[in-house]
């Protein structure tokens, strides 16, 4: 009966239904970022409206990747780098399932790299989210492919060496559907952005840059997560519909954020059914309807 | 209505397809795989097959993402397995830990090829054994078959799947080049004379169900993904409830279960072939190809007023210890033709533990054993003896 009446007391959290809070309290440092996206990502789940028993989330390895291990979904904390080829036959084998991949930068685009840009190229039908926060944050701060060049991380003490990836452009070039970038102070541009790339039919990719006060932030002059927040805030331009070609991350000037692809193309589960049916056609078309640009008109 | 997935009859039929068929046989709607000499035609054969069952059929990056991709299939409840050679198989080798530390039923066919490195792509070896013991890092047992012949490629699969299944484990099928290759008659029984297991599915409520807690057997039953039951399936050393637990008691009972369910349940896991044991002199104990050749051997030693015998391993991994122990105390000498230099010989005199000679007839891969080196081998055991 006692516990009855604590109930009427405390109020409910709104995201309470899709938190393990037995699992609590969580690994993640004060001031990451990746706090503040995993709500976005439970209160996109909710806003969108699938049923939470048909919702999956699968996650490699790093700091990112344990939001698999909070979230009460069926979640797979894979192995380092392999999230997106588990999604791949998860969702294949069940497609009635939507099924979200949460990463870090390192985890999807260092290691997991030659699996992202099969699984855009191919557009399996899963929702992509990565956690930028430019290093290897768990491990102490590694370079990564996100690190801006001339930062300083625990392998690179005199300055990164290597140019970092577009992230955007890349998803773009290997045939997402959807494509956007925030910054972890843009909570409800963000959430709008997860929930219309689990909406598309296809590979969705969302990109979020956070602070990392502690393996980051302070080896930079880009301090602490206050002062990191401050610096997107001031940094950060919405530029919707550029080519993400046009919108790097560069620290000096401008951070482009914005949705910049939102496009539609089969899926891989399209193409499959069409060629389970003999359906695909001939390749070259010699007959096909493309007209060459020159002859055209 | 003829059917599709079982192709009941008789065939002239290589052991890749075979394999291809036990596996249809046996429910496998999902394949991912990665072209390789000699498994490349495992992945051809499902890639016409699959799309006739409503299955799935994707080739994918590399052999890395193949392994993942089946274990991922599997959480979404369909049977699923892939097939490669030696480069692919080392590829495969941190997620096929991944699918035993979650227990994630599956099977790979690895069609050897000898080794090391690219080694000899389109010639015969059986130098990844040790590999399918000990190549993922860490403690644990794993499940290991060995087909000698095309009609073992189908029933071995078929008993694959079972195994993974019933003791949610990702199987192992250590074909090799020759086996593969060879066409020989394959019969496929009709549909309701194969039998089959089916992982167990919980028995309670999402909310009294533990995804790691086991029936007496030691083996947790599974809820798919997509079930209601919204499991969390982790890498991580974990508890029953599948949460990580990052301390020494939550690893010692996680890998102590994840060993004691296969040895535990060995006695119904090892199947071996025991032809002439009862008044042998001198056994030899073959596995694979070689074992083919070991049969060739010890019948032409019979012929010749030896007292030979053959174990013929079905199960390579776990190792049957109880027979060769028994065997050895009884024996003048233990064979083993292997087409490495010396892999599961060392099980092979662990077991026997000093109790005879344990020979090995060693080749170093690119062709089969021939059976006139292993008679050899049994004539110079006896003589030895003398």
């Amino acid at each position: 009966m006692k516990t009855k009446k604590a109930e009427k007391t405390v109020p409910r959290h709104p995201m309470e239904e899709l938190i393990r809070s037995e699992r609590l309290p969580h690994i993640w440092c004060a001031g990451c970022g990746i706090g503040t996206v995993f709500g976005s990502v439970m209160a996109a789940i909710q806003k969108s409206g699938y049923d939470l028993d048909k919702t999956a989330i699968v996650s490699g390895i790093g700091c990112t990747a344990r939001m698999a291990g909070y979230i009460r979904l069926d979640s797979f904390h894979t192995t380092h780098g392999r999230a997106l080829p588990f999604a791949t036959g998860l969702k294949l084998a069940r497609p009635e399932l939507k099924v979200l991949v949460v990463s870090g930068d390192g985890d999807l685009l260092a290691i997991g790299g030659n699996h992202f840009i099969h699984a855009a190229r191919r557009n399996i039908d899963i929702t992509v989210i990565c956690v930028n926060n430019l290093n290897y944050g768990m491990t102490g701060g590694q370079l990564a492919p996100s690190t801006p060049f001339g930062a300083k991380t625990t392998t690179s003490v005199t300055g990164c060496p290597e140019e970092p990836f577009n992230f955007c452009y890349l998803a773009a070039a290997c045939g997402a559907v959807y494509v956007a970038r925030w910054t972890s102070l843009h909570i409800r541009r963000l959430t709008n952005s997860i929930t219309e790339a689990m909406q598309k039919r296809g590979f969705g990719f969302v990109e979020i840059l956070t602070p990392c006060p502690t393996s980051f932030g302070r080896r930079n002059k880009i301090g602490t997560a206050l002062e990191t927040l401050k610096f997107y805030h001031e940094r950060s331009v919405i530029r919707n519909d550029i080519d993400p070609k046009e919108a790097p991350i560069d620290f000096g000037s401008n951070i482009v954020v914005g949705k910049f692809v939102d496009t539609e193309r089969p899926t891989f589960m399209d193409n499959y059914q069409l060629s389970c049916k003999n359906r695909i056609g001939d390749w070259p078309d010699f007959e096909g309807t493309i007209v060459p640009e020159n002859q055209a008109g | 209505m003829a059917d599709k997935a079982v192709l009941t009859g008789t065939y002239f039929m290589n052991g890749d397809y075979a394999c291809c068929e036990g596996a249809l046989a046996a429910g496998c709607r999902f394949f991912a795989g990665y072209p390789i000499t000699p498994a490349t035609e495992i992945a051809e054969r499902m890639s016409r097959r699959l799309p006739e069952l409503g299955g799935i059929y994707i080739q994918m990056e590399d052999e890395i993402a193949s392994m993942a991709a089946i274990l991922g299939a599997s959480w979404g409840g369909v049977k699923a397995m892939t097939s490669t050679s030696g480069p692919g198989f080392s590829l495969m080798m941190e997620n096929i830990g991944l699918g035993i530390c979650t227990e994630t039923p599956c099977v790979i066919c690895n069609v050897q090829r000898a080794g090391p490195s690219t080694g000899l792509p389109t010639l015969v070896g059986q130098g990844d054994m040790m590999q399918a013991r000990w190549g993922s890092h860490g403690h644990y047992e794993v499940i290991a078959l060995a087909p000698s012949s095309p009609q073992e490629m189908f029933d071995l699969t078929v008993r694959a799947f079972n195994l993974s299944e019933q003791y949610r484990i990702p199987v192992m099928i250590m074909a090799d080049e020759v086996v593969g290759h060879m066409n020989e008659r394959v019969v496929i029984p009709r549909r309701e004379e194969i039998e089959l297991v089916g992982r167990r599915k919980p028995k309670v409520s999402p909310h009294d169900y533990l995804p790691y807690h086991p029936d007496p057997d030691g083996v947790a039953p599974m809820a798919n993904c997509g079930d209601g039951y919204r499991i969390h399936i982790t890498g991580l050393t974990h508890d029953e409830r599948g949460y990580p637990g990052m301390d020494e008691k939550t690893q010692a009972q996680m890998v102590n279960r994840l060993i004691q369910k296969i040895v535990g349940n060995r006695d119904k896991i090892i199947r071996t072939e025991n032809i002439c044991l009862d008044d042998a002199d001198v056994v030899v104990v073959a596995y694979g190809i070689s074992a083919r050749s070991a049969r060739h051997a010890v019948r032409d030693a019979r012929s010749g007023g030896i007292r030979a015998g053959l174990i013929k391993l079905e199960t390579v991994w776990p190792f049957p210890e109880t027979l060769i122990r028994d065997v050895a105390s009884r024996v003048r000498a233990l064979i083993m033709p292997e087409i490495n230099a010396g892999q599961m010989v060392l099980e092979l005199q662990r077991c026997a533990g000093g109790a005879c000679p344990v020979h090995l007839v060693s080749h170093l891969g690119g062709s089969i054993i021939h059976p006139a080196t292993i008679l050899s081998a049994i004539k110079d055991a006896i003589k030895g003896e003398k």
